[in-house]
């Protein structure tokens, strides 16, 4: 098994609230990040895929289709996009690093062809990122 | 659903590697410039990673602020601009980067129950860094 990894960057803004939560509830869970005018961030997103080296390719995956895959499912739905109102995933579900890893798996998994998805790594600052193995 | 988060902080510390049970010739030969008498510094790198389930109401693993306060009271602030050597947990432990990566496992694992932990890893440079995950299988 080999493991292979690709890096892309996007650029979204975001904010967190829940509708079921008092004012007063989301400004203290969500601090900051509750403005509604939302703020933004550089992400940086890994995906890594595994399986067995081709013997004729010498490949694990068709980079070039993650890549359009990657570009297609990820970038064109979430690059330079404010994530609450532009992307379907998040008009119900706060747009935390967490359920961005999860929504990105999601978009992916269902994409992929001859390689499988193991992680989805998302980067919200160098300091803080979120893995998501697919697991319930 | 079951994510992973990963947050790093930073602290310097200096230390000294220096065994008892060793002989002065044998301190050198294994620990070489980290056996320096006066001590050297480090800008380490922690990294926590953290594990559960998404909550549905807020999406989130668990509160960044719990963590964040945690880990500054109960890591930076005992670790930050400390000599290792000074500290007991490093009165008989060489304070090796393993060793202090160990530590802080062990502090987490004892003091912050809002997420399950899974790994520490602390970078001592850019060039190297170790990892615990207790007794159990490490991360992927």
């Amino acid at each position: 098994m080999v493991y292979l990894t690709r890096k892309a960057e996007f650029s979204a803004s975001h904010y967190y609230h829940n509708p079921a939560f008092s004012p007063e509830e989301n400004l203290r869970i969500f601090g900051k990040c509750n403005n509604p005018n939302g703020h933004g961030h550089n992400y940086t997103l890994e995906v890594t895929v595994k399986g067995e080296v081709d013997p004729r390719s010498g490949f694990v995956v068709d980079l070039k289709q993650l890549k359009e895959v990657m570009h297609r499912e990820v970038l064109d739905a979430m690059d330079h996009r404010f994530l609450n109102k532009e992307v379907p995933e998040f008009a119900h579900q706060i747009p935390t690093t967490e359920n961005i890893a999860i929504a990105i798996w999601q978009r992916l998994s269902q994409k992929l062809e001859r390689a499988r998805l193991h992680r989805v790594r998302v980067y919200e600052t160098p300091d803080l990122f979120v893995d998501f193995y697919g697991e319930a | 659903m079951k994510a992973h988060l990963s947050r790093r902080y930073l602290f310097s510390a200096s230390h000294r590697l220096h065994s008892e049970a060793m002989s002065e010739e044998e301190n050198q030969s294994i620990y070489g410039k980290c056996n320096n008498p006066y001590g050297h510094g480090h800008n380490y790198t922690v990294e926590v990673t953290v594990s559960g389930p998404v909550d549905e109401a807020t999406g989130i693993v668990c509160n960044l602020t719990d963590l964040d306060g945690f880990i500054e009271r109960e890591v930076l602030a005992r670790y930050g601009h400390e000599n290792l050597n000074t500290l007991k947990e490093f009165n008989k432990e060489v304070p090796t980067t393993e060793n202090l990566c160990i530590q802080i496992y062990e502090i987490v694992q004892r003091g912050f129950h809002q997420a399950h932990l899974e790994r520490v890893r602390l970078e001592e440079t850019m060039m190297n860094s170790f990892e615990y995950s207790g007794n159990s299988e490490p991360l992927r």
